[in-house]
């Protein structure tokens, strides 16, 4: 399949692992974040001697887990799939490396998540109440540690390290396994799943919330509220202070994806944020057009985010593409032909060896040797940019502005707004008068909906924000993909889509039907 | 045998072992496909999703660890297999996602498709699950229609995809070979024996134990009747094999009776694998007996074990390429690196404690039998 008429396969693939990973995205944060939040009422359970009301707290909450959690697994496994149905070439270019956290996830942390998961819904009444307790924490452990490989694997393909191109076998081969454990790939953990548990406690507040106001269940909803707003302040707390580190990451690895979630064209010294704006539709690389419509500037707020420091240069689209030799950026058309230089090895090589030109297959292997000064000469001045050999224009490396500027504006102002919430109700709770704050309760109620709103948001900006690379600047997605019609993509996209669409439906009727039951003696 | 070497062929009896480990498990869609044949009220129909619904994660989580394990230690089948026979795989999917919902909506209330549906996703998923993952496994014997091009990711102009399928009809021409329609039934009927089995260890009630005896003996001739279809016709089947020395595959006549009787410790293992399903079989039809399930279960697993061991060592192409046979996957040439393999194996020491654990949880959920009084005290918490 040539390039150019793959570009349709690409963005039905891309639409299709999209749809999978925002779906799986809609239920697996409320896991990661009621088990913890059950773990703890079992716990307070136990620890006061078995108090009814905490048991019966603990099995409601339990029973809205266990509604979410069976579609969270189903996504989930689709979306492990997906990388060989639809990815095959990526699968192959490193599945070296990106298969192991793939399965430790399975082998550990999913059997673990499965294991207890039984136990804890089912064993109330076939174990003792210590060994039932251990299975609700092992039960949110597990489906943590099975994020934290997801995530290590996510966070390697945005910040690729611990590998090195094997010219024989045409792939990436893992040399450190530790490396892949980057500090990017445990920011984005730490930032993933506190969210997750910022979700957790916006739904378990915002239900709480909505029993004060019917007058039902009145103490059990204050004591939960109390429980979730804790766990929420602590973990909104600490999203933004993972938030801050990931935007210093994705500044030193991602630069493209920091000027395009701020729309930044022209880089500069101490460099504005715009706390809120609206993008000039005209504005396109090239142009006069001015980036914004309208916007409300900080000068240097984006400079101190990203590295900290309000004086230092943030590289704007212009820069990235064009280059800017004052600052020493290489253009993108340069780093085009550097990679092609790279993969043209792979060409070069196949023909010595089917030539049995052995002294030629040595010199190129030897060019990916990193442990010589030859290979590490090559690899930094060529292999480093080899994705971008497969590139057809500069302007290739450009994401979606619209996407990832908004998309970040709402993560942020909802990540904060979670902070308020969460105050608020501890105030109110402490002073005793939660009860008497109608509108208050309301206002909890209606932001059920926001952190789902903020998560997807976030992962817009992630995905969106990296792309043309499915490997930062090692594979572009056109490189990656599978050797399929669009046809046969399209028609299990629609199958999928209104698959997912009616089992969200359904979810979302029965947990509103569970809400209204209420929790059962 | 060389250090990288016997790491392939470790992982090889990983992938293998994890493979006799799922298809034992398919007991959970084998039990599915009967929960209207041997139940005749609703309390009994209950009883027989509770007993399967327990433990349908297990599967489930197997399939992801099997999916997971193979991408780890051999990209270029997952490459190969899943990106080609796309809409075998996208089936087999679309078949588990319905199950993971179907056992928790439904019962409940306000579930929007109805109790009936979801009862139908469990079947069907019972059904196309097991037929199609072993129909799939077959061409790991029989081979598909794939080429294999490392160096094509090179090329900027024209093709750059490395594994590519030779048919449009992306894997579901594997129903055109009869092995593989053998090994699916067979896969499928093993289930609902092994099922079966499950019951009378983990129920106590008269009537689903009477009405399971007719589908249990049906049941049971047609797997056996299948897998030796299926075994016989391997055993005379020419296979591909990999001549170490310049890694050329070539055919070779009688191929994986050639294994058997070159690798004996497989051979006698696969035996008593299959004498231990048979005993299995026996015991739950002469006498319901609730420890078939101990000679059934661990037999399939020894056997299905010993019979992927047999399609992967002693140089044989375990995914042979009917359109190109230099394309064919072997563990030598489909594996990761060395340094991946090592250290894959190093995490993989800790798979006993996972098993034992599993183990441990298990035991402590079955300690008492499900009955007609234990579901109605199970209250909300039941499926």
């Amino acid at each position: 399949m040539s390039i150019l008429t793959a570009i349709d396969v690409v963005d039905w693939s891309r639409a299709q692992f999209a749809l999978t990973a925002m779906y799986h995205w809609l239920f697996v944060p409320l896991t990661l974040g009621l088990g913890f939040i059950c773990a703890f009422m079992e716990t307070i359970y136990l620890k006061r001697g078995q108090d009814p009301e905490w048991k019966k707290m603990t099995k409601f909450w339990m029973r809205l887990f266990a509604i979410n959690f069976a579609i969270g697994i189903a996504t989930g496994l689709i979306l492990e799939f997906e990388f060989g149905t639809n990815w095959s070439n990526y699968s192959y270019f490193v599945g070296d490396i990106f298969g192991a956290p793939l399965a430790i996830e399975g082998i550990f942390a999913f059997f673990m998540e499965s294991t207890f998961f039984a136990v804890m819904f089912f064993g109330w009444d076939k174990v003792s109440p210590r060994f039932h307790l251990a299975s609700t924490w092992l039960t949110a452990i597990g489906a943590n540690i099975s994020a934290l490989w997801i995530l290590v694997a996510n966070g390697w393909m945005q910040y690729p390290t611990g590998m090195a191109f094997n010219v024989e076998t045409a792939r990436n081969e893992m040399v450190n396994f530790w490396d892949i454990i980057s500090d990017v790939a445990l920011v984005k953990f730490g930032h993933s799943v506190t969210s997750g548990f910022v979700l957790a406690s916006v739904f378990v507040v915002g239900i709480s919330a909505w029993f004060l106001l019917k007058k039902r269940n009145t103490h059990l909803a204050e004591k939960s509220m109390k429980v979730a707003a804790i766990f929420g302040l602590i973990s909104s707390i600490a999203v933004v202070w993972t938030g801050d580190a990931s935007g210093i990451y994705v500044a030193k690895h991602q630069p493209m994806k920091l000027a395009s979630m701020e729309a930044l064209y022209q880089g500069s010294e101490k460099a504005p944020l715009s706390i809120v704006g609206i993008l000039n539709p005209k504005k396109e690389i090239g142009n006069d057009e001015d980036p914004m419509l309208w916007d409300i500037k900080v000068n240097g707020m984006l400079s101190f985010l990203a590295f900290h420091d309000v004086k230092s240069f943030v590289p704007g689209i212009n820069d990235l593409v064009y280059g800017n030799t004052e600052r020493d950026i290489m253009s993108t058309a340069e780093k085009m032909e550097r990679g092609k230089v790279a993969i043209e090895q792979l060409r070069l090589y196949k023909e010595a060896i089917q030539e049995g030109d052995t002294a030629t297959a040595r010199s190129i292997v030897g060019k990916f040797d990193h442990t010589t000064a030859e290979g590490q000469q090559f690899l930094n001045d060529y292999f480093k940019y080899f994705g971008y050999g497969y590139l057809s224009a500069p302007t290739d490396i450009i994401p979606n502005i619209a996407l990832t500027f908004y998309g970040f504006r709402i993560m942020v102002a909802l990540g904060l707004w979670f902070i308020l919430l969460f105050t608020v109700i501890l105030i109110l709770l402490h002073k005793q008068r939660i009860s008497s704050y109608k509108w208050w309760l309301w206002v909890v109620v209606w932001s059920i909906p926001l952190p789902y709103i903020a998560g997807q948001a976030g992962w817009v900006v992630t995905e969106v924000g990296r792309q043309p690379w499915t490997i930062q600047d090692l594979l572009p997605t056109v490189a990656s993909i599978s050797s399929l019609d669009a046809a046969a993509v399209k028609v299990t996209f629609f199958l999928f889509a209104v698959l997912f669409t009616i089992l969200l439906i359904a979810e979302i009727r029965i947990m509103l039907k569970q809400i209204k039951i209420g929790p059962k003696e | 045998m060389e250090t990288y070497a016997l790491l392939q062929h470790y992982w090889w009896f990983i992938i293998s072992l994890l493979g006799g480990i799922l298809v034992f498990l398919l007991f959970i869609q084998g039990g599915q496909t009967l929960i209207y044949t041997i139940t005749s009220n609703d309390t009994q129909k209950s009883m027989v999703i509770n007993s399967l619904g327990h433990k349908w994660e297990l599967t489930f989580t197997t399939l992801v660890t099997f999916g997971g394990a193979f991408f780890a230690s051999f990209p270029l089948f997952y490459s190969t297999s899943f990106g080609g026979a796309f809409y075998v795989w996208m089936a087999i999917l679309f078949f588990f996602v319905i199950q993971a919902v179907a056992y928790e909506y439904r019962i409940k209330p306000d579930n929007l498709l109805g109790q009936k549906t979801y009862e139908w996703f469990l079947i069907l998923n019972g059904l196309f699950g097991t037929i199609l993952l072993g129909t799939a496994v077959g061409t790991l014997f029989t081979g598909a229609e794939f080429t294999v091009a490392r160096d094509n990711i090179g090329n900027l102009t024209g093709n750059n995809t490395i594994s590519q399928w030779q048919t449009p009809w992306r894997g579901l021409e594997a129903v055109t070979d009869y092995r593989n329609i053998a090994l699916g039934l067979a896969v499928f009927f093993l289930a609902r024996v092994l099922a079966i089995h499950y019951f009378y260890n983990n129920i106590r009630d008269n009537e689903i134990a009477a009405l399971s005896k007719r589908p249990l003996l049906i049941s049971s001739i047609l797997f056996v009747a299948l897998f030796l279809t299926f075994l016989i016709s391997l055993l005379f089947s020419d296979g591909m094999a990999v001549d170490p020395a310049n890694n050329l595959i070539h055919t070779e006549p009688y191929k994986y009776l050639h294994n058997f009787i070159e690798m004996p410790v497989i051979a006698i293992l696969f035996l008593i694998g299959v004498i231990s399903v048979l005993w299995g079989i026996w015991l739950g039809i002469s006498s319901a007996s609730p420890k078939a399930i101990w000679f059934s279960g661990t037999g399939t697993v020894v056997t299905v074990t010993m019979l992927l061991l047999t399609a992967g060592f002693n140089n044989t192409a375990y995914y042979p390429s009917l359109a190109d046979m230099q394309s064919s996957l072997t563990i030598y040439n489909s594996s990761s690196s060395e340094f991946t393999l090592k250290t894959m194996a190093i995490v993989s020491i800790l798979i006993p404690f996972v098993l034992a654990y599993i183990w441990y949880a298990w035991k402590a959920m079955n300690k008492k039998p499900i009955t007609a009084k234990t579901i109605e005290e199970e209250g909300g918490e039941k499926y």
